[in-house]
């Protein structure tokens, strides 16, 4: 196996992997985080606005872990450093 | 397929470019200017009020609410700097309805300009409320051992601050184009409802996180003085 392939089968695995595990693992706190605010919401309906605003921005804190994975993934497939240091030297070659 | 604006070149000569960042951006800030200058040309105090002047006091009141809900004090001081990240924010997510258009906040220039200017107010602000010595000695709170921390944070929540909103812009305009190579007509249009949602959500996100930041680098309000116990 030259350093090519290898480069192309370990960005794209590690793409696929950074968004499996990086979707997964925020869902899971997202999910938990919901249920509590749902279950404030029920016992203090008078405190909804002050939880909701909370609430929005601890999700928007626990997602933005999701879009780091997602903007490493995305760099990997589609402007990959090393794979664009591979083809150039190919091309000079 | 390519991954920001910034690709999209309309015209270049030599070192100078025009991307359809700069364009989109320009056209924004057009809108936005000439269409608030239209409409508060005729302001009414009495009852008889134009749809568009009723339309912006729901807007700027929501905002002035909004602010004074994280804790400032007086909201109308912050307006001009946090509404207006809201209104740019949200109006290049609104604009994605229109074919054509791609939104400058995925880029991350945009984004990393925009948290740049969130870096700079906020000691801006902490300095004109409480004096550059006691801004400095809120990074020692709530002891100094926690000076390193203060300072690596302030550092690392602008860049979260450009990322988020770099990464849900793109994942958004990236979502529908590969949708469109695959399943075209239909499914989009879903993906491009649930992008309107995701831009309005996150212009509230950065103008509120924009304002929590300034609310801890001001002073915190006191609560009212209650009546001195007598004893």
């Amino acid at each position: 196996m030259d350093s090519m392939t290898l480069i192309a089968v370990a960005s794209i695995a590690t793409a696929g992997l950074t968004t499996g595990i990086g979707c997964m693992m925020p869902a899971l706190g997202e999910g938990r985080a919901v249920a509590t605010a749902l279950t404030a919401l029920a016992q203090q309906p008078d405190a909804s606005s002050t939880i909701t605003r909370t609430l929005f921005v601890g999700l928007a804190m626990i997602e933005s872990t999701a879009i780091y994975c997602f903007v490493v993934s995305m760099i990997l497939i589609f402007a990959n450093p090393f794979w664009n240091h591979v083809i150039a030297q190919a091309a000079g070659k | 397929m390519h991954l920001s604006p910034d690709q999209i070149i309309f015209w270049q000569h030599g070192f100078l470019k025009l991307n359809a960042t700069i364009v989109y951006t320009w056209g924004l800030m057009l809108i936005l200017a000439v269409g608030s200058k239209l409409i508060t040309r005729k302001l009414s105090v009495d009852l008889n009020r134009s749809r568009w002047q009723n339309f912006f006091e729901i807007i700027v009141t929501g905002i002035v609410k909004q602010i004074e809900d994280v804790g400032l004090r007086n909201p109308k001081k912050y307006i001009a700097f946090l509404g207006t990240l809201f209104l740019f924010v949200a109006m290049a997510a609104l604009c994605t309805v229109i074919p054509g258009y791609e939104p400058p906040t995925a880029s991350l220039s945009t984004t990393a300009a925009l948290a740049l200017c969130v870096f700079v107010a906020v000691p801006l602000f902490g300095i004109e409320d409480q004096g550059v010595g006691g801004y400095l000695k809120t990074y020692t709170q709530p002891t100094f051992l926690m000076l390193p921390f203060n300072i690596i944070s302030e550092a690392s929540r602008t860049m979260a601050l450009a990322v988020r909103l770099f990464g849900n812009m793109m994942s958004g305009a990236m979502i529908i184009g590969i949708l469109l190579s695959i399943t075209p007509f239909l499914f989009p249009i879903i993906m491009t409802l649930l992008g309107l949602l995701t831009g309005m959500v996150q212009a509230y996100i950065f103008s509120i996180l924009a304002a929590v930041y300034i609310a801890a680098a001001t002073r915190p309000r006191k609560p009212k003085p209650e009546a001195a116990p007598t004893t």
